[in-house]
């Protein structure tokens, strides 16, 4: 039943996206890209999950993830932000 | 700590956060704002996780997210915005490695129990989850290194290419449908490893065959199967916030490699099937060179003159813009020509640069303000009315055979049509074909004048002349 749930809710998450995408201007494309991929560093949660399983290759391929994934999210969002800030008006 | 229902809301709280992220960048008033929904999204799913979850090991985690949290800053402070698109590819590099670990973390955690067709399930997404995180790493890391030049960007064309593809296809799904025999009877890492190695062949060999000319469209669509590959993780971990973000990511990605191939004029699958864009530089296709007359070059004083006498000036940067720095000099430019009451704009061209909004963060990068950037389905009926077109550093994406010759590679490709203006200044370092490989009348029509040089030393002169 999980999977079923899983599909149902992924589906729906493209149409959410596609509705959403679609409506950023070609000027946002290069934050978009950044900021989507610092969101998608959301695997980190999955990391924690396996740095905290029992064994220690399951904890050691989790903690390397961590690392990753987190260095995937911080910079992500600060060159973002870092970008965001030089667009201005005349 | 908390439990099982808090973590449920602020996962919840996440997602929405994240859709109101992406939501934000529908425009530069509200995208600062949705980029910080993003980091508090992350933050709430970030600390849910570690009180609900998490039972153990709490100094290595808060010491693996210092280290990581350090190194991305550190990335991101450093980063020159020329070199977004090789930060992007490294980044999602790092998304797809995370997968593939996860992934393996999963598959060895003695704890994790499943038994007949739920195991199977549990069994195919794993599968589908490192296959997708290995191929995204191996084909990001390719693509940093072809956007940094340490690999060069012609297309590799291996004979039989295709095939090899095919072989490489049905050997993934045969050592799954293995994987799945084995890990039923308590094994299965031999078949899980041999398709990891398959499935980075696979994501190097794809990235290889494709050339300079459509890295945009590589970059989103690596961009997209980093979301696929969270998604999958999301799946394995029955965890809806991963599925939901990675769902996300993946149709955003996929929109831009969408729109990448349209401002291309190609399909996305002769894209991925690469060969294209050899760079080689030969005028073989789109008509020969000789029968186009004589290009008139002019000096950066004559352009000065030009600029300063016009009253319509567009100025369309590519690729050679960055490579040359020029973006600084660009707006001294812009500005003082401006304040003589020049009407400067921009036009970008969607593929213009190496990823999608490449040129606009240089151009903001540059302090040039926003509301004179304009794209090219806004300007380029506006062309007749242009008294002075700046091309700096541009090639394919303002040539007119694209539009003339049915046969041109580019043939079809929508093209900035500067022609049309009273005249054309193209800085070029030399007469080189750009990344298509095609050659370009424009330099050759009457109203075109070739200012030859380096882009950021011709703008200084032509900023002096001013």
């Amino acid at each position: 039943m999980t999977l079923i749930t899983g599909i149902t809710i992924f589906v729906l998450a493209i149409f959410i996206g596609f509705e959403i995408i679609t409506k950023v201007p070609p000027t946002l494309h290069t934050p978009l890209m950044s900021g989507s991929n610092a969101i998608s560093g959301i695997t980190l949660v999955g990391a924690v999950l396996a740095a905290g399983h029992p064994g220690w290759q399951s904890q050691v391929l989790g903690f390397l993830a961590v690392v990753f994934a987190t260095i995937n999210a911080v910079g992500g969002f600060m060159v973002t932000h870092r970008m965001l800030s030089m667009f201005k008006r005349k | 700590m908390i439990n099982a229902g808090v973590v449920t809301v602020s996962y919840i709280a996440a997602t929405i956060l994240f859709i109101l992220a992406l939501g934000g960048l529908s425009n530069q008033e509200t995208a600062r704002r949705g980029n910080w929904y993003g980091i508090i999204g992350m933050t709430i799913a970030l600390l849910a996780t570690v009180l609900g979850v998490v039972t153990q090991n709490y100094l290595e985690l808060v010491a693996a997210l210092v280290v990581g949290g350090s190194i991305g800053l550190l990335l991101a402070k450093r980063v020159q915005m020329t070199e977004m698109p090789e930060l992007v590819a490294i980044l999602h590099s790092l998304v797809g490695l995370a997968a593939v670990m996860v992934g393996y973390a999963n598959f060895m955690d003695p704890s994790v129990h499943f038994t007949g067709v739920e195991l199977t399930i549990h069994d195919i997404e794993t599968y589908l989850g490192i296959l997708i995180g290995a191929v995204t790493f191996s084909g990001s890391v390719i693509a940093f290194g072809k956007l940094s030049g340490r690999i060069g960007g012609k297309p590799l064309t291996l004979p039989g290419r295709h095939l090899f593809n095919l072989g490489l296809l049905i050997a993934t799904i045969w050592f799954g449908r293995e994987f799945v025999i084995q890990s039923a009877a308590g094994g299965g890492l031999t078949p899980l490893l041999i398709m990891t190695g398959i499935a980075l062949l696979f994501g190097i060999h794809m990235v290889m065959a494709i050339g300079g000319a459509d890295m945009p469209v590589v970059v989103s669509m690596l961009n997209s199967y980093s979301g696929w590959a969270a998604s999958a993780t999301g799946f394995m971990l029955n965890n809806d916030l991963l599925i939901v973000t990675g769902a996300l990511v993946g149709s955003s990605g996929a929109i831009l490699s969408y729109i990448m191939c349209r401002a291309m004029n190609r399909k996305f699958l002769s894209v991925i099937a690469g060969g294209f864009g050899t760079g080689g530089g030969s005028a073989a296709a789109g008509g020969s060179s000789e029968d186009q007359g004589e290009v008139v070059p002019i000096s950066a004083d004559e352009t000065a003159e030009l600029l300063a006498n016009a009253k319509e000036v567009m100025i369309i940067p590519g690729y050679g813009m960055a490579v040359a720095q020029a973006q600084h000099i660009v707006y001294e430019i812009t500005s003082s020509l401006r304040a003589k009451g020049v009407n400067v704009r921009f036009g970008i061209h969607p593929v213009a640069g190496r990823m999608p909004g490449h040129m606009n963060v240089l151009l903001a990068e540059a302090k040039v303000p926003y509301d004179i950037v304009f794209e090219m389905d806004e300007i380029n009926e506006d062309f007749p009315k242009v008294d002075v077109s700046v091309v700096i550093g541009a090639n394919d994406i303002v040539n007119p055979s694209a539009l003339d010759e049915p046969d041109s590679p580019i043939a079809g490709m929508p093209v900035l049509e500067c022609w049309k203006g009273t005249t054309s200044i193209v800085l070029k370092r030399s007469m080189a074909t750009g990344y298509a490989g095609v050659q370009n009348p424009l330099f050759f029509k009457d109203n075109t004048r070739m200012l030859f040089g380096d882009a950021k030393e011709t703008l200084d002169a032509v900023f002096k002349a001013l």
